[in-house]
């Protein structure tokens, strides 16, 4: 049984979505279970995995028993059985907080094919990740965008259909490179197992058919990830989506997606490519300190809650690309910690958004006056997230700044200290207003303070675990460190 | 010196926490709110008494909490220096746990359990920097005190009182978050440690450019100790309730600024290292340049408050001007400047509250005569204002001692002539209060009987005889308060005991 | 020069191919018009990957009956099946991300009334 894990993982979602379906034809209220049971199956699975993976290495799972390279392969290393963890965590999470927030944001009607569809998202996210064949991701990174774009139009607001819609057109352009990327690879190596093209490139690095692909690869993942300035698409998705949506996309699938050309740079190609055949590591550098400030500036300037999260999405990914860029364990090891922290920073944040607007359905922020004393839970919860997102000594946020600025320093450029510095300087001045707003303005109407209070727990239950492991792993940190360590050593040290 | 490893700092830092906890709980049951403060404070006192009794036998204590990251420790040592800063931080906080009391209750403020409660935590954090074994632990809690002392900044919640708090974090926060968390990757990065360790960590681990720039940043990192230009937000930070002002801004926070000073100038660096390139002497005339220009700032300033808080500045750059002269005697006189200039700076800010809550003054130019009603304030203001101004028999004068002496030793004879123009300032912008207050006949329509709605309820029968004179003193919680901060500014010129004793400790190893 | 364009006319036809799709996505402000440069965006790609499998004068990789009975396919005569398979995937995608597309233009047609891009850009921003 154990020995299939790696394909259970993404059966459980995978059949749990049809299950969802057709049990919604009968018995809606089965839905939200049936989620809340294949994500869970699929978490413990993945922290199985990783276990083993920590104590035992690499695992190699041969689909219907053929051999790679003919056969798809699934792979978990301490990488990507990192990333499977953080993925199917916040899965889990988001799909308990959804219950209710459906019934109300969304409408009862819709929860089956929700959830149906959240399922399949959550199939194609982890399918992506374990995959170690290339034209799998491929087809993975569709199901996983498709369900996206419908989960981004499931929205009330009339917005959100639009901005589906320019999604999808982004999103599938992206897909399509990544698509012509696999290509020519195929082209000149005939292969498509990671593994196996990882031996047969070197000779080739310097074809120009292999250097098409590598940079089809990187704007094409690059446009699924936001990043900068391919990110256009990222704003009016996340900020209309609902919230619950929001926040899978921001803590998940940008994660995931970034994986996905991680694993293509560091596996398929290899860090003596990546970093001394093609000047990649330059573009990025000049591209990240950009994203990294024009992000916080932009978060500052908004009014809309949402869009401000999403602002500073950006800025975030810039830092994780940041650490890619500066080719050093410490670096790295930053980069892969704030591929977790980010997830719990932003989906919680999401999540937290969600709560206030499914009890005063306010984006603005000043709307957000006394809830300090209306909804006390929802406002500590929001200024753990928000302390860790400015980068405050004891959340998870300092960890992985920690990391990126000493890893700066070990690459001789210090000039990235400031920016690092400047934007958490910034974020802390668009957190802090909402902050005050909540704590230091009476509210408008104190006599529903008790009304509010009433959050259904379901919600509440995922927002304080997620604010919980902030501290926790802040605290803590060794325990992801190492991980990611381990999992940054494993990265640069193929050759 | 001996280690010895106990858990003593932790529970000293814990006490407050876990009161501030039962502050909140007890929101409804006034009377219990108030008494877990008071236990608190003489429970971390007594606490803090012990440890100052293992120090003074000749021992260390330390311990380590947890590991953040390898390298990154949360760890504790009581030294010296910190338990000099404790024990002045501690023994005044009950102090003005009591003067805390009479003041709210007196004007009836709001969010009384937020105002404790947050009160109890700066204390717990303030703690925390005394003790913290590494610059990580004294990072974090610095951090802390700055976050939690920013709802008592904003306490009234009035446009003015959110935008000086505001102004306040924005200064803190960015500073050491712009120039200090820097400060702390270089030295990481440079050393491989962040312990604090005596004689210094840096020597010898990276260039002269490298050791300057981190030191320069260090400075403008901690932006606690008001050094010009970053002084700015400490009168911002006067619109808070004056309890806040007495104990955090003359001592507490703007304490923790200078003793982080002392940290690093002390253990981080170290004398020699900070020597040899002359780094010293910059710092030194930074401070003596902070010390003229805020005592003349101060000279322009009509609001009580506002004059305190720019005298606080000037007489913080003594403590920083005391370490950077880098020699024995004025780093004796800097440390012992922090519980000097803390008791007399805190009657000071008690008589500026006393007399607000009695009179509702709050400007110099409205304090003619006010002698007369509180007679007893204005005695301790006095005796405050002297020891500012650094006469004999008042503790003022022993660190001014120090530091001219150590100015002599160390051959940098342009700071007494800064020591005397600083005297003089002093001087000019103290003394006219006492002579208004005391000689001159109060102004009409701002007499003290002005006041007839605001009386105390059966304190009036206590001080009948008070009233029969035509004094009207504030509650006598806070009279009895600012009395007793009076008497030790005094009392520690005469014996300044453990606490010279300890400074010479530390200076000498 | 000449060599370059003829002897690698499926490259040049594939990238015209894609261009063109891409301009329609890009410049159209029709959002039927931007779906339909989607998909010949989409099929671009699919004919380079069927150009990819296929060699002078090969055939289907069928086991042929050799003359000596053996049943042996052909290696250096037959068309490459796998990038068929891959891009028989690659269409069900293509023909699902259509589907959505559409089944979102509808839903745009009906919230808004139109299906013009800038007309919707306009009343989004007067909505705000």
């Amino acid at each position: 049984m154990s020995s299939h894990f790696p394909i259970l993982l993404v059966l459980f979602p995978l059949f749990g979505a049809l299950l969802t379906f057709f049990s919604g034809l009968t018995r809606q209220k089965w839905a939200w279970y049936i989620a809340i049971l294949a994500t869970f199956l699929s978490f413990a699975i993945s922290l199985d995995l990783l276990f083993s993976v920590h104590t035992n290495g690499r695992i190699s799972y041969h689909l219907g028993g053929w051999a790679p390279p003919w056969g798809i392969e699934y792979v978990v290393d301490i990488f990507s059985g990192y990333v499977l963890v953080v993925v199917a965590f916040i899965s889990l999470m988001i799909a308990i907080f959804s219950g209710e927030y459906v019934k109300k944001q969304i409408g009862p009607e819709r929860e089956t094919n929700f959830f149906a569809i959240y399922l399949l998202l959550v199939t194609g996210l982890l399918g992506m990740v374990i995959t170690g064949d290339i034209f799998n991701v491929y087809v993975f990174l569709e199901i996983a965008s498709l369900s996206g774009y419908a989960l981004v139009a499931v929205g009330k607001k009339k917005g959100a259909i639009v901005a589906s819609y320019n999604y999808l057109i982004l999103g599938t352009i992206g897909a399509v490179f990544v698509l012509l990327g696999i290509g020519h690879l195929y082209m000149v190596t005939g292969t498509l197992n990671m593994a196996d093209l990882q031996e047969r490139l070197p000779a080739l690095y310097h074809s120009r058919v292999v250097l098409t692909a590598f940079v089809f690869f990187v704007i094409g993942f690059g446009l699924k990830f936001a990043l900068f300035p391919l990110h256009t698409w990222l704003l009016s998705a996340h900020s209309l989506a609902p919230s619950a949506v929001s926040a899978i996309l921001a803590a998940a699938v940008l994660k995931v997606n970034l994986y996905a050309l991680m694993r293509v740079m560091f596996t398929v190609f290899t860090p003596a490519f990546i970093y001394e055949t093609v000047p990649i590591a330059e573009i990025l550098f000049i591209i990240a300190p950009i994203a990294i400030i024009l992000s916080s500036v932009m978060a500052l300037a908004q009014t809309n809650i949402k869009r401000m999260l999403a602002y500073s999405s950006i800025g975030q990914i810039g830092y994780i690309v940041l650490g890619i860029a500066l080719a050093n364990e410490t670096a790295l090891t930053g980069s892969l910690l704030h591929i977790l922290n980010h997830a719990l920073m932003k989906g919680g944040l999401f999540l937290i958004a969600g709560v206030i607007i499914y009890q005063t359905d306010r984006y603005h922020i000043t709307d957000w006056k006394g809830l300090g004393k209306t909804m006390p839970l929802t406002m500590i919860t929001f200024t753990i997230c928000g302390l860790s997102m400015i980068g405050v000594p004891l959340t998870v946020g300092f960890v992985s700044k920690w990391f990126l600025a000493v890893g700066a320093l070990e690459a001789g450029r210090w000039y990235f200290i400031p920016v690092i510095l400047a934007s958490s300087l910034l974020t802390a001045m668009y957190f802090w207003r909402i902050i005050e707003w909540g704590y230091f303005h009476e509210p408008d109407d104190p006599a529903d303070a008790a009304d509010r209070c009433a959050v259904p727990w379901g919600m509440m239950n995922p927002i304080m675990l997620i604010a919980f492991l902030i501290v926790f792993f802040g605290v803590f940190a060794s325990i992801p460190q190492e991980l990611a360590h381990k999992a940054a050593v494993m990265l640069l040290g193929v050759r | 010196m001996e280690m010895v490893s106990s858990p003593l700092p932790l529970y000293a830092i814990a006490t407050s926490l876990v009161a501030a906890g039962l502050i909140r709980l007890s929101h409804n049951h006034v009377n219990l709110r108030e008494f877990w403060t008071i236990g608190a404070a003489l429970i971390k006192f007594s606490l803090v008494a012990v440890m100052l009794r293992h120090v003074l036998a000749g021992q260390s204590l330390s311990y380590h909490v947890f590991t953040v990251l390898p390298g990154l420790d949360i760890a504790f040592k009581v030294d010296p220096l910190g338990i000099f800063f404790a024990f002045t931080a501690s023994l005044l906080w009950i102090v003005t746990s009591f003067y805390s009391i009479g003041y709210v209750r007196a004007l009836d403020e709001h969010a009384q359990t937020r105002y404790f409660s947050f009160f109890a935590i700066a204390l717990a954090a303030t703690m925390g920097v005394a003790f913290a074994a590494n610059l990580f632990t004294a990072f974090i809690f610095y951090e802390i005190i700055t976050f939690c002392t920013f709802p008592l900044v904003a306490h009234k919640q009035t446009p003015e009182a959110i935008g000086g708090a505001r102004r306040y974090l924005t200064y803190l926060l960015g500073t050491s978050v712009a120039f200090q968390l820097p400060a702390l990757f270089l030295v990481y990065f440079a050393a491989g440690t962040l312990d604090f360790a005596a004689g210094g960590i840096m020597a010898g681990k990276g260039s002269d450019t490298l050791i300057i720039v981190t030191f320069a940043l260090f400075i403008a990192g901690i932006a606690k100790a008001a050094v010009m230009p970053f002084h700015s937000w400490l009168p911002a930070a006067m619109v808070a309730p004056t309890p806040v002002s007495a104990l955090l801004h003359a001592v507490a926070v703007v304490k923790t600024g200078v003793f982080m000073i002392l940290r690093v100038v002390l253990d981080v660096f170290g004398i020699e290292l900070l020597g040899d390139i002359g780094l010293g002497t910059i710092l030194a005339y930074v401070a003596s340049f902070t010390i003229v220009v805020s005592s003349v700032i101060a000279l322009r300033q009509d609001n009580l408050k506002a004059r305190l808080a720019y005298s606080t500045i000037s007489q913080l750059s003594y403590v920083v001007l005391g370490a950077a002269l880098l020699a024995p005697a004025a780093v004796t006189g800097g440390i012992m400047h922090i519980v000097l200039h803390a008791f007399g700076k805190i009657t000071l800010f008690f008589t500026a509250g006393a007399i607000y809550v009695a009179a509702h003054k709050t400007k110099v130019s409205e304090l003619d005569g006010i002698g007369r009603t509180m007679p007893v304030t204005m005695a301790a203001f006095t005796i405050g204002a002297l020891s500012m101004i650094g006469l004999p028999p008042l503790g003022g004068f022993l660190s001014k001692w120090y530091i001219a002496l150590g100015a002599v030793e160390s051959g940098h004879f342009p700071i007494i002539l800064v020591l005397a123009v600083s005297t003089i300032l002093n001087a000019c912008y103290f003394m006219p209060i006492v002579y208004s207050a005391f000689f001159k006949p109060p102004k009409k329509e701002t007499s003290g009987h002005a006041n007839p709605g605001h009386s105390h309820g059966a304190d009036e029968h206590v001080f009948w005889l008070w009233r029969k004179l035509g004094i009207q003193e504030a509650p006598p919680l806070m009279v009895a308060a600012l009395t007793f901060t009076a008497a030790g500014t005094i009392l520690l010129f005469f014996v300044p005991g453990d606490f010279l004793k300890l400074a010479q400790f530390i200076v000498g190893g | 020069m000449i060599e370059l364009i003829a002897g690698k006319y499926n490259y040049w036809i594939y990238i015209t191919l894609m261009m063109i799709g891409f301009y329609a996505v890009i410049a159209k402000g029709n959002l039927i018009k931007k779906i339909i440069g989607l998909n010949i965006f989409q099929t671009a790609v699919f004919l380079f990957y069927i150009s990819l499998a296929v060699r002078k004068g090969s055939t289907a990789p069928i086991l042929i009956q050799s003359t000596y009975g053996a049943l042996t396919p052909e290696t250096a005569t037959y068309t490459n099946p796998l990038p068929h398979v891959l891009i028989l995937t690659a269409i069900v995608v293509g023909v699902s991300v259509t589907a959505v597309a559409l089944a979102l233009a509808i839903r745009i047609y009906r919230a808004y009334g139109t299906l013009d891009e800038h007309k919707i850009a306009r009343m989004e921003q007067e909505a705000k």
